[in-house]
């Protein structure tokens, strides 16, 4: 009874903050999304600038040649802000815990042949390097980044993506029982085998990138764009055909992470480029010279890995990855 | 000249999750001065402090992950020492 | 075969270590430009260790158990009108002065972090960063979601980011935040990890989530009790900095000492907003300013760095002052906003005779000697009708950008302190000696200092008028002003009757 009283004599006098109000009305009250990432960024009268550096204000527009009226006409469409995120992916993590500790209580790699797990061990366990690298370019992107919706999607990307090295990190401790030689041969590896070593020359590259969105193009659109569906993806089917259907499971957290990552890069680059022709030509000019750098790059890792049948693999999946962004509306890309 | 040990304190919220922990440090820290204040419990020990795995897991007969502290935690003072054991306070 | 038990220790040097590289095709130099030009000699990053050894599978599954908690609160809170729990309306002016001054500066964290994230060379200390910069993007958003339910109902709320970047008494956070930021990595943490967040957050959570319980802020209290279970962590990595840079190298003790001693000013004086709200703005107050200073300063503080003189550090310069400081600070914060209170967010108000007599006990010396005749003779100006508002903003200092209120604590508390500095022949003014000696280090940085009252002079802020330059603020005249006869007091009687809890102001 007391609880109708106070519902109707207690009613709101306004549904919104104001900056929420301006963007989307006030006929509802702002989702969560909303009221976390919208227009938390300062935005002028800043004090002083960087000394690191000083060509720049500290968080400036013209750290990036793209142009936007509006930062905020990007939104995240699995709409996460920190809690929505933490929560879906400890129930994730939860799945992948459960599947280490299976794979280790049943001893479920004795079972799996010794050549898919050395094929696990040398294409598998130097890509722990590869998402390293990707949480210091999104950790990059958080940085030089404008707008709060971008920094949020950033950071949490670069988080996931030192969760997803630690995930790799731990296949190569299981594949040996907890002995380190799988990471120390994948760091050598990465460091010295040939088959990797144009990529991590590409990966350096990206390292010093001036542009954060032409990184966000390198990394989160082509790079992981061509690794996860070529290895994650593809070479786990090949492994799971060969009896590696336990380091499957042990990856699964990446197949499912990747499955969502692509939602947002599409609606990225579907709403950058409907921006302007000079958006456009930009994102097509920076994927043709990363996907040109990157399929490179990768070549003698496919062939590595899927043998004889590596080079149309990797081709399938750039066609994939072209036809993709191009459906997002990024035009003018190199089909051949 | 340090005869007078420095304090170290532990704050956690005044919640059911924090009782077996504030319980484990009554039991292990004899000497820890306990105060309840609004929506938290203060720990206090002279120079050191102690959680211990075990203790809490005899108040609450399950396993217990140190790391479970941080859901509790709200302030501390001193040097950190974890490991799977024991979370410890201490000034040097 | 089942694999062999790794310890925790071990578990995490595997999962944080090893997976960077020396990069061969560019030179480490280019890939970590920032990390060396401030002088700080680091000969082994290797021996940086993260005491809490959270890896990120651990990190997901405790914060989504927090923040289940939290948003469960939150959505109790707003479902029962938690509002109506509150001890007084009024108390609602230290929240407004919390969403338009703090959260901004979780926000600033956030991003700061992540500059050091991506930019120390050692990779234990990047992912410590990283964690951290996640951390405060939390704070910064389960803040603004728990506050979102007072901005439906009470007024001065709706737009604390706007304001942030413009309001006069707004930029005191603000300059702090982006004077950390605009500096080196190793300064940025010294200031944000070591000065504010290991040496005096917990006034700044402690006491002040303490109040919020002590008045019926259920919410608040929920929100910054699960922060701070964060920012645990984040002291200890203040902490572990310190001690690691100490330890690096000799030389590194200088400059570590001088940045000590101004980001422990800078923050000090910010927290000068902090003691208002605590002795003034709760209405009540469960720790005055001055005990909160003396147990988490005074002794924590003295403890911490009796700890850390093995290294050669000393108490930071300044801090005899700002503990003869503690028995004036509150009072004389809460006198010019009660002065300005037709240009401040929030709602202003005289202490009652209930909190004069409280203030008077926990503040023997001072109080009654100097303070409770003015807050009298404005309870009796209101009271004929003949209080008046001063006229213009006041000057405000060049560093911590505080009007020029502080007095001469040490000789004569009536005396207003008052410095000044020349730099390229322009003369620029502070409020006291340690804001002075910041400025004379580095004149070329706070000479560059966006200060809100000069701008409103140079034509930059809306207008000259007072109410041309709140409406460029975004303050609806309903914000500001008495809290006794205010649309939120008209609203807190409608709900609760007409007991009121502080006096007309």
């Amino acid at each position: 009874m007391s609880i109708e009283i106070s519902a109707k004599t207690i009613q709101p006098v306004r549904l919104s903050y104001g900056n929420l109000k301006e963007r989307f009305g006030d006929k509802k009250p702002a989702s969560r999304y909303q009221e976390a990432v919208y227009d938390v960024q300062p935005t002028t009268n800043f004090q002083y600038l960087p000394i690191w550096n000083t060509k720049h204000e500290l968080y400036d527009k013209s750290k990036t040649a793209i142009v936007m009226e509006d930062w905020y006409s990007f939104a995240d469409p699995r709409q996460y802000y920190y809690g929505t995120y933490t929560i879906a992916r400890s129930k994730q993590q939860d799945v992948a815990e459960h599947n280490f500790s299976f794979v280790d209580k049943r001893d479920l790699f004795d079972s799996v042949p010794e050549e898919v797990k050395q094929a696990a061990r040398e294409i598998l366990v130097p890509l722990r390097h590869v998402e390293w690298a990707a949480n210091m370019n999104n950790c990059q992107i958080t940085d030089e980044c404008y707008g709060s919706n971008f920094s949020t999607l950033a950071m949490f990307n670069a988080m996931d993506r030192l969760g997803m090295a630690q995930y790799v990190t731990r296949l190569g401790l299981l594949l040996d029982g907890n002995e380190e030689t799988s990471l120390d041969a994948g760091k050598q590896a990465w460091m010295e085998a040939p088959e990797w070593q144009g990529l991590r020359h590409a990966i350096e590259d990206m390292f010093v990138l001036d542009d954060w969105f032409e990184l966000m193009v390198a990394q989160n659109f082509v790079l992981d764009g061509l690794v996860f569906p070529l290895l994650y993806d593809r070479f786990e089917k090949k492994l799971t055909v060969e009896g590696g259907a336990t380091i499957a499971m042990l990856t699964e957290f990446m197949d499912d992470w990747y499955k969502e990552t692509v939602r947002w890069t599409n609606a990225l680059a579907k709403v950058t480029a409907k921006e302007s022709e000079a958006n456009q030509e930009l994102l097509s000019k920076w994927t043709n010279k990363w996907t040109d750098r990157l399929v490179g790059a990768l070549e003698p890792v496919a062939a590595k890995a899927f043998g004889a049948d590596g080079i149309e693999q990797l081709t399938k999946v750039k066609e994939e990855l072209l036809a993709r962004l191009t459906k997002s509306g990024v035009t003018g890309l190199k089909r051949s | 000249m340090l005869d007078k040990k420095n304090t170290v304190f532990l704050i956690v919220q005044d919640n059911e999750d924090a009782r077996p922990i504030i319980e484990a440090v009554e039991q292990d820290n004899p000497d820890a001065n306990i105060q309840y204040q609004p929506g938290m419990v203060r720990m206090e020990g002279a120079g050191q402090l102690v959680v211990n795995r075990e203790t809490v897991e005899e108040q609450i007969g399950r396993e217990w992950d140190v790391q479970e502290l941080h859901l509790v935690l709200v302030s501390l003072a001193g040097n950190v020492d974890e490991d799977e054991d024991k979370f410890e306070l201490s000034w040097h | 075969m089942p694999a062999k038990k790794l310890n925790l220790r071990k578990r995490y040097e595997l999962l944080t270590r090893g997976m960077g590289w020396e990069t061969t095709h560019q030179d480490m130099d280019d890939v970590f430009p920032y990390d060396s030009f401030e002088g700080i000699k680091i000969t082994d990053w290797d021996k940086w260790e993260d005491p809490f050894r959270l890896t990120m599978d651990a990190y997901w599954k405790f914060q989504a158990e927090k923040e289940k908690k939290l948003y469960a609160v939150i959505d109790s809170f707003a479902q029962n009108n938690g509002q109506t729990n509150l001890s007084d309306a009024s108390y609602l002016s230290a929240i407004k002065l919390f969403i338009t001054g703090v959260t901004p500066l979780e926000y600033g964290a956030h991003r700061g972090f992540a500059h050091l994230g991506r930019h120390f060379r050692g990779d234990g200390a990047r992912i410590a960063c990283q964690m951290q910069a996640i951390d405060e993007l939390r704070h910064a958003q389960t803040q603004i979601h728990t506050i979102s339910h007072y901005n439906k109902h009470f007024n001065g709320l709706h737009d604390p980011f706007h304001q942030f970047d413009r309001v006069w008494y707004l930029s005191v956070p603000k300059s702090f935040v982006e004077d950390a930021m605009t500096a080196g990595p190793f300064e940025f943490i010294t200031s944000i990890s070591f000065a504010f967040e290991y040496v005096l957050t917990n006034m700044l959570f402690v006491p002040f989530m303490s109040g919020a319980a002590y008045n019926g802020d259920m919410a608040t209290v929920t929100f910054g009790f699960s922060a701070q279970s964060d920012e645990s962590r984040h002291m200890t990595l203040g902490l572990e900095i310190i001690k690691f840079m100490l330890e690096q190298h000799e030389d590194n003790l200088p400059i570590v000492q001088r940045w000590m001693d101004k980001h422990f000013w800078r923050a000090y004086r910010l927290l000068a907003l902090v003691s208002a709200m605590q002795d003034y703005m709760l209405t009540n107050s469960p720790l005055s300013w001055k005990e909160a200073w003396d147990v988490y300063f005074v002794e924590n503080g003295g403890a911490l760095f009796e700890d850390l003189s093995r290294y050669g550090l000393k108490m930071p310069k300044y801090h005899e002052l700002a503990t003869a400081e503690a028995e004036h600070l509150s009072h004389q914060v809460w006198s010019v906003f009660c002065l300005l209170g037709n240009a401040t967010g929030f709602h202003t108000f005289l202490p009652t005779e209930e909190k004069m007599d409280w203030l008077s006990e926990k503040y023997p010396n001072t109080f009654d000697k100097y303070y409770r005749p003015r807050f009298e003779h404005w309870a009796k100006q209101k009271e004929e009708g003949t209080f008046q508002y001063l006229a213009a903003l006041p000057q405000l200092c060049q560093v911590c950008q505080i009007p020029m209120i502080f007095t001469e604590v040490e000789t004569d508390p009536m005396q207003l302190s008052f410095r000044v500095s020349e730099y390229k022949g322009d003369k620029y003014n502070t409020c006291s000696d340690g804001c002075k000696d910041i400025f004379d280090h580095e004149p070329e940085k706070y000479a560059q200092a966006w200060l809100p009252v000069h701008q409103i002079f140079q034509g930059n802020s809306g207008g000259a008028t007072i109410p041309e330059v709140l409406e460029w603020y975004k303050f609806a005249p309903e914000d500001g002003g008495d809290y006794i006869g205010s649309q939120d007091h008209a609203r807190w009687q409608e709900w609760k009757g007409a007991d009121d809890k502080v006096k007309q102001a």
